[in-house]
This record gives C-alpha cells, structure tokens and sequence, in this order.
C-alpha cells in the first residue's frame, strides 16, 4: 500500500467513515433543500420576496439614540449601522466599568482583610447566580424612581443621576479639534512603536532606555497636540434649565440600566478570572522575586502580574466577548441596540425574518471570530515567551 | 483545576481569635480604616435591607393597597399569586400533575448526583414522564402548553434542554476532535456559529424563521420551538465543556484500549468518554448554571415564565409599583438554585469528580 493511499484512507477513515461522511452530507442536503422550499412556499403565500432589496427601501420609524445622524426617511441599512455602533457603544462602555469593577472585586478576593474578602465574594455570588435580564428590569427601574431633574443626584456641575438619565461634561472641540485627534494619534503609534523597540533592544542586549520613554513621548505628544491647537476650549456642562437639563453629554435611562447591569453582571465574572490569575501564580515566584531584591511594586508587576496576565487574557476575551453578546438584552428595557432595532423593528416592518436574522448573526460571528482569533495570537505569543526564558 | 487545598504541606496552626482579628482585620492602619468603614457600611446595609424585607414588610393581602400600612415588602404579590408564580395558569384541579412532574424532573437530573451506569437512563424517562403528566399523553385531559409557566417552566425548560443536550454535546465533542475532515468541518462549524450568537437572536429565529422551514399548515408549539433552540444553542456550550474532559485524558489510555483489541467505538464508548465526562462534570455543571438563568429570556417570546408571570401581575392595575419586590423573588428564586449549584460544583472539582471524598 503505498503513502499517498494510506494518508487517504486515514483522512476518509476507511470505508465506514466514507459512507458516513457521505451519508451525513447527504441527509443535511437534503433537510437545506426541504426547508428552503418550505419556506419558498410560506413566503410566497404571505407575499414576502426575498433577497437584500429592502436593506435600501426606507425605514420610516425613529431611533430614540444615536451615534450618527439618522433620519426616519433612512434606509434599513442605516438602521444596520445605527443598530450596531448602539451595540458597540454600550460594550465598549460596559467592558471598560466591568474591567474596573472585576479588577477591584478579583483583587479584594485575595485580600489579607476579613471583611473585604467577604464583602467581594458577595458581590461576586449575587453578580453571577441571579439572571442578567433580571438584573437589567432592577437597574432600570431603578433609574426610573431616580429623583426628577430638579432634585438630581451628583456633584454639582459636572455629574447628575436623574430619572431622565445620567448627564456627564462634553469637552468642546475648536475648527482644529480633527488635526490635534490626528496629531495625538499619530503620537501614541510612534509612542507604542517606539517603546515595543525599546523593549526588545533591552531583551536582546539587556542595554536600552526604558520603555517607559517611548509611553512619556507618546503623553507628550498628546499634550503638545493639545496645547498647540488650544483644545479643548473648554467643558460644556450639563446645567439645569427649566425643567431638564441641557448641555453635556447625556445618556438615556435605558443606556445608563443597560450599562450598570451589564458591568454589574460581567464584573462578577472578570473577579473570578482575576482571582484565578492571581492564585495561579505560585507565592515562592513572589518571595523570590523579593529576596533578589526588587521591591513589592516591582515584583508585582515584573514577575507576578505577567504570569498572571497569561492565565487570565483568555477567559477574560471571552467575557468581553459574552458582554457584547449580553448587551442583546437590550430589546428589554428598550434601548436601540443592533438586535432591537433590526432584527425587532426593521423585521416587523418588512417580515424579512430570515434575511435580518442572518445578518445580525453575523455582525455577532464577526466579532467572536475576532476576539478568538486575538486569544489564539495572544496565546500563540505567551508560548513564545515561555519558551525563550 | 486548582490543587486541593492540603498539598502542598503547610499546616495551618490554629491561632487565637486575638491573633485571627490581628491579621485577617488590623494588620495595617489602612486595613483597620477600611475595617472600620465596611462595617458602618454593611451593618446599615444589611440591617435596611432587613427591615425592608422582613421586618416591615406585609406578606399577605389581595392587592398593593393591604401593603400600604407598613412601609416595607409587599411580598402580598407573590403569595397572592402562589399558583401562578409556581404553575403559571395551569389549571387549578390538575396541579398534581404539576408536582408528579415535578418528581420525574428531579429523576432526570438523579444522574449526575448517583452516577452509575445504568442511573444515565432515568434522565431521558425523567423528562418524558414530565411531559407526559403536563401534557396528557393521551390518557390524561390535555393541557396546552400555553397555560404551562411559573418557576416550574424555567425548571422544565433547564432540565430538559440540559437532558437533551448533554448527548447531542458528546457527538459535537467527538466530532470536533475526528479526524474526518467532512465531519470536524461541519461539528467545528456549528459549535462556532451557534456560539458567537446571542441566545436572543436564536430565540426570535425560533419564533418568526422556524415557522417559515415547516410546511405549510404545520406548526410546532412555542414552547417546542423555544425548547429546540435552547437545547440546540446549550449543545454547543456542552460540547466545549467535554471538549475540555476529553482533552484531559492521557492518549496512552486510548492507546491501551486499542492494543487490548478493543475497535474505535468502543475505546471512545468504554474508555475515553467514561474519564472525561468525569472531569467535565464541574465545567458541564456550570454550563447547565448559565443555561438555567437564560431560561428567563423565554418570556421575550412570550412564554410566561417566572419573569412573565411577575410581569404579568405588575401589568396588572391592582398590583403596579411593586417591582422591587417582583425582581427581588425572582432573584432570590435563582439565586438560591444556582448558588446551591455552584457550590455543590466547586467542591465536585475539589475532590476531583470523587463524590466519595467529599462527604
């Protein structure tokens, strides 16, 4: 027998594989093919055409909140894109406060003191066994019996909490806003080139600058930019006028529920993985780290957190990755995420079910994909570390 | 996972209460501030949230005005409302049935806690028996599944799906892990669809694009079409979790089986599987946690769950303005369920699977 035959019967697994690959192929064609004509059949008798041709017919029903102008005269497939920066917006927010808050909640697991201990393992426990949508109803009727605009809760000037929602400063841009956003980025790529250089110089010949430097050019360059061009002018606050306020940034009841309960919940989840990271680290890397003499802070951050770090990326991504998925739950309480205004609205109105259904599916598989394939650089990385030490 | 706690051969010595305060709550300046702070903190905390909840709250009454004496709870819409919270509307004389289900769910899950060969058939028998009492089975009067809700849906729906799903996982497991390229194709291709989507999106394509693939005329009941996606969606996150047992076991044991002479399907049958479902059970149980609490999603689709049954009665005018006492029952409801799971769980993965040495 000769290579080629045996690396095929290997592949095919033999004749009983063959046929039940085959065989499988088959009755899996053969169901697509049963359900499409079923539904050919349904959707001609309700008088429904498929296809993408009404991603450009107009929409004709309003978004409460949105990033980029939209008009009811849009097409659905603004309502798309409205619908997925919605999405984002609130994962990006909720992913930044779950950071936090699982950080602090993971890192007071571990603490020396009783009662921290004990108050952040109750938060975890609450956080993580009572159901999200749940959590996202109480947030939300929370905000609902908020105090009225008039008794507003907050630091006066900069922050207020209302029934109508959570009112944050807006720093105001001048005519040169585009060209320092410009120039302070491009400082912090030459920053972070500049330091990812330093660092393996100082690797490979153990003599270089700090890559510290390359991060003090880049804040340097983002305050030059700033300063150059006189940005920001200042701060538009939010300010009571009758009887909203007005100014500022200003965030619906139903965002700021959404975001609270989404943070909430997932931080419960990122304490764990963060008090797994740091258990992971066996305490002798610490005392030894010590006894050759680098202070707390450096042993900390020089030899416990990296090692740490690689136990806690992966579950980490893929609770970033649940948040985003989470923040569906949105159609609840009503905030115009990707699958509330899409594939609620835009599918009611036009009853392209499977159409809609199918593109927001794979707004979601777009993202998935790309935080897995991030885990899988990141771990291909930690590897190559593990192994040149 | 983490190593069992006495391995590394530290003794603990036992220490004073005067020395355990010392460390655990004074140990710096800043420890005792902050001691000092969370004990302000969490007394007024708890005691507020005692006095809400027990102390001055009203338990029975037949609408929000009995409530209105007392300032606390009025937990007078959950009791008020006892059988709908627990059966949803199921009808009042046949509420037995309910419980006899009941009894066949809690066979279903038996498995996981006796865990010998032959207990694996009661889950499938379990979870028909509790379909055949809710639904008549043709012997008894029917009952829709539209007057089926309450606490026990959620149970029915995470049961069942959990029940159908843990097979359908093994075969996704072992297919992403086959060597035919058709089959890891299609399972790899699967497990990552169904897993990069939210379970909200699967739900409405239970409920406006399954009706669409039947033929005309024929049309599965909500709860089927819910109960299809969600076993399909938990599948997927099964497959995972065994992916994990089966990778934890040693390649020499199926190495082993095979030089004894044992075929391909039964090394996986009598020799692989059996160890890594073992270590997977943590993970599976976990799993099934998650699964459990999405269960309230059902009610987007209408299903009136615990969550549609409480928002049910908070519709209603004799009853508005009481959702923090709707949400905190049906928070209690799953804490105390998950959190007793969870924690059964943890010390599953302590004891490495061995029921035996945990007791």
């Amino acid at each position: 027998m000769g290579e080629g035959r045996r690396r095929l019967q290997r592949l095919t697994g033999g004749w009983g594989g063959l046929a039940l690959q085959v065989g499988l192929v088959a009755v899996l064609v053969a169901t697509a093919w049963w359900m499409g004509h079923n539904a050919e059949v349904n959707m001609q008798t309700r008088g429904v055409a498929s296809g993408f041709e009404f991603l450009d017919r107009p929409a004709g029903f309003d978004i409460t909140q949105t990033l980029v102008p939209y008009e009811p005269t849009d097409t659905h497939r603004r309502v798309f894109l409205v619908g997925a920066l919605n999405t984002l917006l609130v994962a990006a927010l909720g992913i930044a406060a779950a950071t936090g808050l699982g950080l602090l909640a993971g890192v007071l697991r571990v603490s020396r003191n009783y009662l921290a201990r004990t108050a952040a393992t109750a938060y975890v426990e609450l956080a993580r066994n009572t159901p999200l949508p749940v959590q996202i109803l109480v947030w939300y009727n929370l905000m609902l019996v908020a105090p009225p605009p008039k008794d507003a809760l907050g630091i006066d000037g900069l922050i207020f909490l209302t029934n109508r929602g959570l009112y944050l400063p807006k720093p105001v841009f001048n005519a040169e806003g585009g060209i320092a956003f410009a120039a302070a980025g491009a400082a912090v790529v030459v920053g972070a080139l500049l330091a990812s250089w330093l660092k393996r110089r100082r690797t490979f010949t153990g003599h270089a600058p700090s890559p510290r430097w390359g991060w003090a050019l880049a804040l340097a360059g983002v305050v030059a930019a700033l300063v150059a061009t006189g940005n920001p002018t200042g701060f538009d606050l939010p300010h009571l006028e009758g009887w909203g306020f007005t100014g500022g940034v200003s965030l619906a009841p139903a965002l700021t529920a959404l975001w609270a309960a989404l943070s909430f919940y997932t931080g419960g989840f990122i304490a764990e993985v963060v008090r797994g990271g740091l258990n992971a680290v066996s305490p002798g890397q610490g005392e030894a780290a010590r006894s050759l003499g680098l202070d707390e802070g450096q042993a900390l951050s020089l030899v416990v957190l990296p090692q740490a770090m690689r136990v806690i990326v992966p579950p980490l991504a893929s609770q970033y990755l649940n948040l985003t998925k989470n923040s569906s739950l949105a159609v609840i309480i009503g905030y115009p995420d990707l699958v509330a205004v899409f594939a609620g609205t835009s599918l009611n109105q036009t009853g392209q079910a499977i159409e809609t259904l199918a593109l927001v599916m794979v707004f979601y598989l777009v993202i998935s994909l790309s935080i897995s394939a991030f885990m899988n650089w990141w771990n291909s990385r930690s590897a190559v570390w593990a192994v040149s030490r | 996972m983490s190593a069992p706690n006495n391995v590394s051969g530290r003794r603990r010595p036992r220490v004073s209460p005067f020395v355990w305060l010392r460390r655990n709550l004074f140990a710096t300046p800043f420890d005792a501030v902050l001691t000092v702070g969370l004990t302000v903190l969490l007394a007024w905390g708890l005691w507020s949230a005692l006095q809400w909840a027990v102390i001055d709250a009203t338990w029975v009454g037949d609408s929000r005005a009995a409530c209105e004496v007392r300032d606390g709870a009025c937990w007078a819409i959950v009791t008020a409302r006892w059988r709908q919270v627990v059966a949803g509307f199921y009808p009042e004389g046949h509420l037995w049935r309910v419980a006899a289900a009941g009894i066949c769910l809690a066979m279903a899950v038996s498995p996981v806690v006796v865990r010998k060969g032959w207990s694996f058939a009661l889950a499938p028998l379990g979870v028909v028996g509790a379909f055949a009492f809710l639904g008549g089975a043709g012997i008894l009067p029917r009952v829709p599944t539209e007057y089926w809700g309450g606490v026990f849906l959620n149970f029915l729906i995470g049961v069942s799906g959990a029940v159908f799903a843990l097979p359908l996982g093994i075969l996704l497991a072992l297919g992403r892990r086959s060597h035919l390229p058709i089959i890891k194709l299609l399972t790899v291709g699967f497990i990552e669809i169904v897993r990069g989507a939210p379970l909200i999106t699967l739900l409405f394509m239970a409920s406006v694009v399954l009706p669409l693939f039947t033929p005309t005329g024929v049309s599965l009941d909500k709860l089927t079409r819910a109960l299809v996606v969600i076993t399909l969606f938990e599948s997927a996150y099964m497959a995972e979790s065994i992916r994990g047992g089966l990778q934890a076991v040693p390649k020499g044991q199926a190495e082993a089986a095979r030089a004894l002479g044992l075929g391909p399907w039964r090394t996986t049958g009598l020799i692989v599987l059996p160890q890594a479902l073992s270590v997977a059970i943590p993970a599976i149980v976990n799993t099934f946690i998650g699964l459990f609490k999405d269960t309230t999603l059902v009610y987007v689709i209408a299903l009136l769950d615990v969550t549609g049954v409480m928002r049910q009665a908070l519709a209603d005018y004799s009853w508005q303005g009481l959702e923090a006492e709707a949400y905190v029952f049906i928070a209690l409801v799953f804490w105390i369920t998950c959190f007793a799971i969870s924690r059964w769980s943890a010390r599953l993965e302590r004891t490495g699977g061995r029921l035996k040495e945990a007791r």
